[in-house]
């Protein structure tokens, strides 16, 4: 699994600019779905038939992670050739400060910053820019509007991985790897790679509309409290995929949380209970699409979040496709 | 039941956003009496549809009513050392956290208290300052390996607080908001009974509003109806606060008017009210209602959607005060807004023809 | 000219009533249908010529910022809220009308005679100021104007004239897009156009999100008129539109990310036939094809923008060469749209 983790982390993918993303994993999912289809937004929705087995209920069931990643995006070309930018997404100034960036071409960038006022400024993006190395304004090849992604390979740190764009790649190898080892399931399961979570949720929106899901489960990162001085939080590197009770944006459906603890102490898988007070899921646009969807999310615990390098546990990778494989095998019990 | 008795049941029983089940039972033990039938749906909202005596040749249509049940509360995030953090559901004013008496709803309930440090080993500094949230924590009285076996993190906890009632017809207690907009409904259905009315009734009570207006989004979707009008609390007026942003305690229903509303249902809840001489008073809002109206207006295609608003002083404390007579007024002007509901009204508005 | 009435019309927020008399007079024999839905937005079809591929679904907003009375003092003056994002410094000492009627009154304040030297570099909030409309009593006030009336800024248009063809006036921002839209129903195109004039979208984008669901459009245009800062700056930094250099079009705001292949296309038709364009700056502000763009199961949309200078105040001011342009641009994209492949 970890080669397809490494080939997912480092392709191109800021959002609004998902295609190499969904291309990889077009290539890899097919094999494994009955359907698979792009939706006006660019969603990725590929469909896996249930065969209707006695005594469970079929249900039709969602499952996302977001394939685009934050990157920047050329505001404005100076006279000389430098390029100002702004965020795609939550892009934290002070990440950005020694980066490289590389375009959707392949070309790369470098970061820059202007003189700061006083020595401890604290770094704004108003005054960065990119520098591509063009001699002056016409040898440039960029304009406004074009889209950046960081720069950072894969590394296997043996029980840990760090890369860029776990959040949420690492989802998207969740979800393949569940439909490579899911052999039956009496749901039919829509396994879903949405675009732009990062700018607002926005395809999960209208994938949502589109499959209309009577349950659905978000995989995506969460942070952690497991680092020196973090804020606190229950949450560790290791400890189990999280099971979210509450975030930002949503209440997990009580009953979806309770299904994914439940079966989890069934299969032996570790989990932890989540309570992030930042942030949110596609989970968050999906549970409130058309009537209601019964919504919870499987978060895989992640250190140092949106920036060119997070860290996940491989362990809680493993775990989470085989709590999903689980809950997709069998019934599915709200409570 | 009577609406004192009703809300006195309601604002005591415990409901945080996104664990609203047992203020739904009360509900629906309530709504019951009246309903013709009664669901709840994905998210949790119960709905209860009261038929309506359309003429056969006429076509059918619905209105509904809005008053959420869910209230702001607190969750488990950590336990540590014995104590446990938390994290607020809901818009919270952390000011009015310290030394409160609470429940924490874990394997068992267990009664706690918001943990505050003495004024005396505090620095001057630190009594100036709110505590913040990540400062705070709740004390059960439990040593640590015996706390762990009955929370978890992502249990609930709700503030204690009994239902006062305070001089003249005015109350006080927790969760008003907006249960005490469920009393006025079920105030409404009662009164319906005696009355006659053409449109089908749904009379929903939301959950998770205090978190983004979410039950409202999705029953309102889900039921699709003519027009509505969401119930919810306005703030009434209370020493300190400019009049111009308050409505008057006892004044009677504060009818919403602004974009968030449809000036024709504006202009017939006035007339109603007007009719039949209750007292009601304007509601001028000037753009987002922050109430359920603002999520069912542009659900779908569009609802002519209306808010009235309850007065009620210390919003989002554990200490909310209202008049029993303002709750009564509403359940009267929505029931006879109901009864004088036609098809003229419907063309008046523009809503495309209803199927028979 | 049908700009300058519509910029001198009334249309606060939730209250588009006289604006959308003004279109629909307008456009009402250049249509094949046409409705006003529940929030008040105005739908019109005009039927392609042959086979539709898409439906399209092009959006102007008709409402402008503006105010609410919410309280009347005992002095008889009024106190009020925004409508919509009013920055606060432009408030004082402008001319307002109120209500249906249109009663004049005026922002008054305490003159710079009787201030404090540090009153005066700050900035007054809209919660301490009020409008004077003559009256002194309250009870005299309430026979003009009554709690809940809207007000709005009284400026007449004027054309300024120069190279630029410069023209003044309120609302620009969004009764630009509204003229350019009217302007587009005059001819016909191979696809069936659905002109959504859409109420509330200075208050959340309300009107297009339900414009949208009910027309489910295959993919959408929103006209806007958008923020133009291209005065001398001493830092070289973007402008994010300029005056005078045509049409500009959106490629990530922060409601949308404009889908590629309608960018491509409007890039590719101003080229073939010579129309100026230019990028708007990426990352600022917020337009209708936020709300459109996340109908159902999403539509592939884009905004195209005139520039507009002093957007949200009094008084704004475009260039009507950009609005022909607009025009142009959207008109020859129109006429193409068809042969667009949306499938991936």
């Amino acid at each position: 699994m970890k080669e397809l983790i490494k080939e997912l982390t480092e392709a191109f993918g800021p959002s609004g600019n998902e295609d190499a993303v969904r291309e990889i994993i077009k290539k890899h999912v097919a094999e494994h779905v009955d359907e698979v289809r792009v939706d006006p937004l660019g969603n990725l929705i590929t469909l896996k038939k249930g065969k209707p087995k006695s005594g469970v209920q079929s249900r039709k069931i969602m499952l996302a992670a977001h394939m685009d990643e934050i990157g920047v995006i050329i505001s404005y070309v100076d006279d000389k050739g430098f390029l100002r930018f702004t965020r795609v997404g939550g892009v934290f100034p002070l990440t950005l400060l020694g980066s490289r960036v590389v375009f959707a071409d392949g070309s790369t960038g470098v970061i820059g910053r202007e003189k700061p006022e006083k020595r401890d400024e604290f770094p704004r993006m108003d005054k960065m820019y990119i520098d591509v190395g063009a001699v002056d304004k016409e040898h440039l090849n960029r304009k406004v509007g074009d889209v950046a992604a960081f720069v950072r390979p894969f590394v296997d740190l043996g029980q840990r991985l760090t890369a860029k764009a776990f959040d949420d790649r690492i989802g998207c190898a969740i979800l393949l790897q569940t439909a490579l080892e899911l052999k039956t399931t009496p749901h039919d399961v829509y396994f879903v790679f949405t675009v732009q979570e990062e700018v607002g949720l926005r395809g999960a929106l209208t994938s949502a509309f589109g499959v209309e899901p009577d349950v659905a489960i978000a995989v995506d990162v969460t942070l952690t409290g497991d680092t020196p001085e973090a804020h606190p939080m229950a949450v560790s590197l290791g400890a189990g995929p999280a099971i979210k009770v509450k975030d930002r944006g949503m209440l997990a459906h009580s009953g979806v949380k309770n299904w994914m603890a439940n079966t989890a102490e069934r299969l032996g898988v570790p989990y932890q209970f989540e309570v992030l007070e930042g942030g949110t899921t596609d989970a968050m646009a999906i549970q409130t699409s058309r009537a209601g969807v019964a919504a919870g999310v499987l978060s895989i615990p992640c250190r140092y979040v949106h920036s060119p390098s997070e860290m996940v546990d491989y362990d809680d990778v493993q775990n989470a496709v085989k709590l999903l494989v689980g809950l997709l095998s069998g019934p599915v019990d709200l409570g | 039941m009577q609406i004192k008795e009703f809300l006195k049941k309601l604002s005591e029983a415990s409901g945080v956003s996104g664990y609203e089940a047992s203020v739904r039972e009360l509900v629906r033990e309530e709504f019951s009496q009246y309903a013709d039938e009664i669901q709840v749906d994905t998210m949790g909202s119960l709905i209860a549809l009261k038929r309506g005596e359309a003429k056969d040749d006429l076509p059918r249509r619905s209105i509904m009513l809005a008053g959420h049940m869910d209230e702001i509360g607190l969750l488990v995030t950590k336990l540590e050392k014995g104590f446990l953090r938390f994290a607020t559901v809901g818009g919270f004013d952390l000011r009015v956290l310290l030394a409160q008496q609470v429940v924490v709803h874990g394997r068992r309930d267990l009664p706690g208290i918001i943990a505050t440090r003495p004024p005396h080993v505090l620095t001057r500094e630190d009594r100036e300052q709110v505590v913040p949230l990540d400062k705070l924590f709740i004390d059960v009285g439990l040593p640590e390996d015996e706390l762990s076996q009955w929370v978890r993190v992502g249990d609930v906890i709700t503030i204690r607080r009994q239902f006062t009632e305070l001089a003249g017809d005015l109350v006080s207690g927790k969760a008003f908001d907006d249960r005490a907009a469920v009393a006025c409904i079920g105030h409404c259905l009662q009164h319906l009974t005696t009355l006659k009315h053409a449109w089908d009734v749904y009379a929903v009570a939301t959950v998770q509003e205090e978190v983004g207006l979410k039950g409202a989004l999705t029953s309102t979707f889900g039921i699709a109806p003519d027009i509505g009008i969401a119930i919810d609390v306005g703030h009434g007026n209370m020493l300190g606060v400019s009049e111009m942003d308050t409505v008057k305690v006892g004044g009677g229903p504060a009818i919403g008017f602004g974009p968030n509303i449809h000036p024709l249902m504006y202009s017939r809840l006035v007339e109603t009210a007007k009719s039949y001489e209750i007292a009601h008073q304007t509601d001028p809002i000037p753009g987002r209602s922050g109430t359920d109206a603002w999520a069912m207006q542009v659900t779908r295609e569009g609802i002519p959607t209306a808010l009235i608003s309850i007065p009620l002083r210390y919003m989002h404390t554990s200490v909310e005060t209202l008049s029993l007579k303002d709750l009564e007024r509403i359940g009267r002007l929505l029931a006879l807004f109901i009864a004088n509901l036609e098809e003229a009204f419907a063309e008046e508005l523009g809503l495309k023809k209803a199927h028979t | 000219m049908l700009l300058k009435e519509l910029s001198e019309a009334f249309g606060v927020s939730g209250h588009e009533d006289a604006v959308r008399q003004l279109i629909l007079d307008a456009i009402k024999d250049r249509v094949d249908e046409y409705n006003v839905d529940a929030l008040g937005n105005l739908i019109a079809l005009k039927r392609g010529t042959g086979p539709s591929q898409h439906k399209v679904m092009v959006a102007a907003h008709m409402d402008e910022v503006g105010l609410m009375i919410l309280h009347i003092e005992k002095e008889g003056s009024l106190r009020f809220h925004p409508v919509g994002g009013i920055d606060p410094r432009v408030l004082l000492a402008k001319k307002v009308l109120i209500g249906d009627d249109k009663v004049p009154g005026v922002i008054g304040m305490k003159p710079i005679h009787l201030l404090e030297p540090k009153e005066r570099q700050r900035v007054v909030k809209d919660q301490e100021l009020h409008i004077d409309i003559g009256t002194s009593s309250k009870e005299e006030t309430e026979k003009l104007v009554k709690i809940g009336d809207y007000a709005a800024f009284d400026i007449s248009f004027r054309e300024l004239g120069g190279e630029l063809r410069t023209v003044k006036g309120k609302a620009f921002d969004d009764r630009v897009g509204c003229a350019v839209l009217v302007e587009l129903l005059r001819t016909s195109y191979p696809v069936d156009l659905y002109a959504a004039f859409t109420v509330q979208e200075e208050v959340g984008l309300r009107g297009a999100r339900v414009a949208a669901y009910s027309i489910a459009p295959d993919l959408a245009f929103a006209l806007e008129g958008t923020i133009c800062d291209d005065l001398p700056k001493k830092r070289d930094i973007s402008p994010t539109t300029k005056l005078g250099a045509g049409p500009a079009i959106t490629i990530m705001d922060r409601s949308v990310i404009a889908d590629r292949r309608l960018v491509q296309l409007l890039v590719d038709t101003a080229e073939k036939n010579g129309i100026p364009y230019q990028f708007k700056q990426p990352g600022l502000g917020g337009t209708d094809a936020g709300a459109i763009h996340l109908s159902r199961e999403g539509v592939p949309s884009v905004v195209v923008s005139v520039p507009a200078r002093y957007i949200h105040s009094p008084a704004c001011l475009l260039s009507l060469n950009d609005f022909d342009n607009t025009v142009r641009l959207m008109r020859e994209s129109l006429a193409k749209v068809n042969e667009l492949d949306l499938s991936r």
